[in-house]
C-alpha cells in the first residue's frame, strides 16, 4: 500500500473526490443525492486518504477527536434545527410553515432548512464512515 | 405445560393474522387507502411547500423529518456501540488500556 505511483495518483485524485462529496452535500436539495450519498463520498475520500498514507499523517490532516466530535454534534445540529420551528411559534422540525426564508427555487440557498439539516447530516454521515474505520483499523494493530 | 400453552397461544395469533390478511386489498389495486392523495400532494406540492427542487429531499428533510432525525440517532447508536466493544481507553480516564 505504499507504492510511489498509488500515492500520487490518490494524491492527485483525492481532492476531486472530497470536493464531489460536498458538492453532493450542499447540492442536495436541488440535484440527485443528498445527505447520506454526499457524506458517504466525502467520508471515503478520508479513508482512502487513510488507506494509502497510513493513519498517522491522517490523524494529523483530521484528528480522530475532530471526527468524535463532528458525529456527536451532528444529530444535536438536526434537533437544534427542528427548535427553530418551535421557537418561531410553529410545531417542530416546521420549515416553510413557521416563517424560514424558503428562496428562489433552483438557486443554492432554497428550500429553508433543508439545506442547513443537509449539510449536518452529510457531516455526521461522513465522520460515522471514517470513525467506524479507524476504530477497526486500531484493533489491527 | 408452559410449552403447550404458548403454542395455543401462537396458533391462536397466527391465525387472527392470517384472517387479517385475507382481507387485505389485492396488491397494487388502485382503491386501496395507501393510494390516497398523499402522493399527489408530493408531486404537485413540494415546490410550493419546501422550495426544493430535490423532491426527494423534500420529503426526505421536510415532510418526513422526524424520521430522518432518528435515523441520525441510529447512526450515532452504531458509533456508540463500536466505541463501547472496540474502544481502549486512550484517552487518559480509562483503566484498563
Amino acid at each position: 500500500m505504499r507504492d510511489f505511483v498509488l500515492k500520487r495518483m490518490v494524491a492527485l485524485v483525492l481532492p476531486f473526490v472530497t470536493m464531489l462529496g460536498l458538492y453532493v452535500i450542499f447540492h442536495g436539495h436541488l440535484s440527485p443525492g443528498g445527505s447520506f450519498s454526499g457524506g458517504i463520498i466525502t467520508g471515503l475520500s478520508i479513508i482512502a486518504f487513510n488507506l494509502v498514507f497510513g493513519t498517522e499523517r491522517g490523524e494529523e490532516k483530521i484528528s480522530e477527536r475532530l471526527m468524535a466530535l463532528i458525529e456527536s454534534f451532528g444529530a444535536l445540529w438536526y434537533g437544534a434545527m427542528g427548535l427553530v420551528g418551535i421557537l418561531r411559534g410553529a410545531s417542530f422540525l416546521m420549515n416553510k410553515g413557521a416563517g424560514v426564508p424558503v428562496g428562489q427555487p433552483g438557486s443554492l440557498y432554497s428550500g429553508g432548512l433543508i439545506l442547513l439539516i443537509t449539510l449536518g447530516v452529510g457531516l455526521k454521515v461522513a465522520s460515522t464512515m471514517v470513525t467506524l474505520f479507524l476504530e477497526l483499523m486500531e484493533e489491527e494493530d | 405445560m408452559a410449552n403447550k400453552v404458548a403454542i395455543v397461544l401462537l396458533v391462536c395469533i397466527g391465525l387472527v393474522m392470517l384472517v387479517a390478511i385475507s382481507e387485505l386489498p389485492l396488491y397494487g389495486s388502485p382503491d386501496t387507502p395507501a393510494q390516497n392523495e398523499v402522493a399527489e400532494r408530493y408531486v404537485h406540492g413540494t415546490l410550493g411547500d419546501t422550495g426544493a427542487l430535490n423532491m426527494v429531499a423534500a420529503i426526505v428533510i421536510d415532510y418526513r423529518a422526524y424520521d430522518t432525525l432518528i435515523e441520525t440517532t441510529v447512526l450515532f447508536t452504531a458509533v456508540i456501540a463500536v466505541f463501547m466493544v472496540l474502544k481502549k481507553g486512550s484517552t487518559g480516564k480509562g483503566e484498563q488500556g
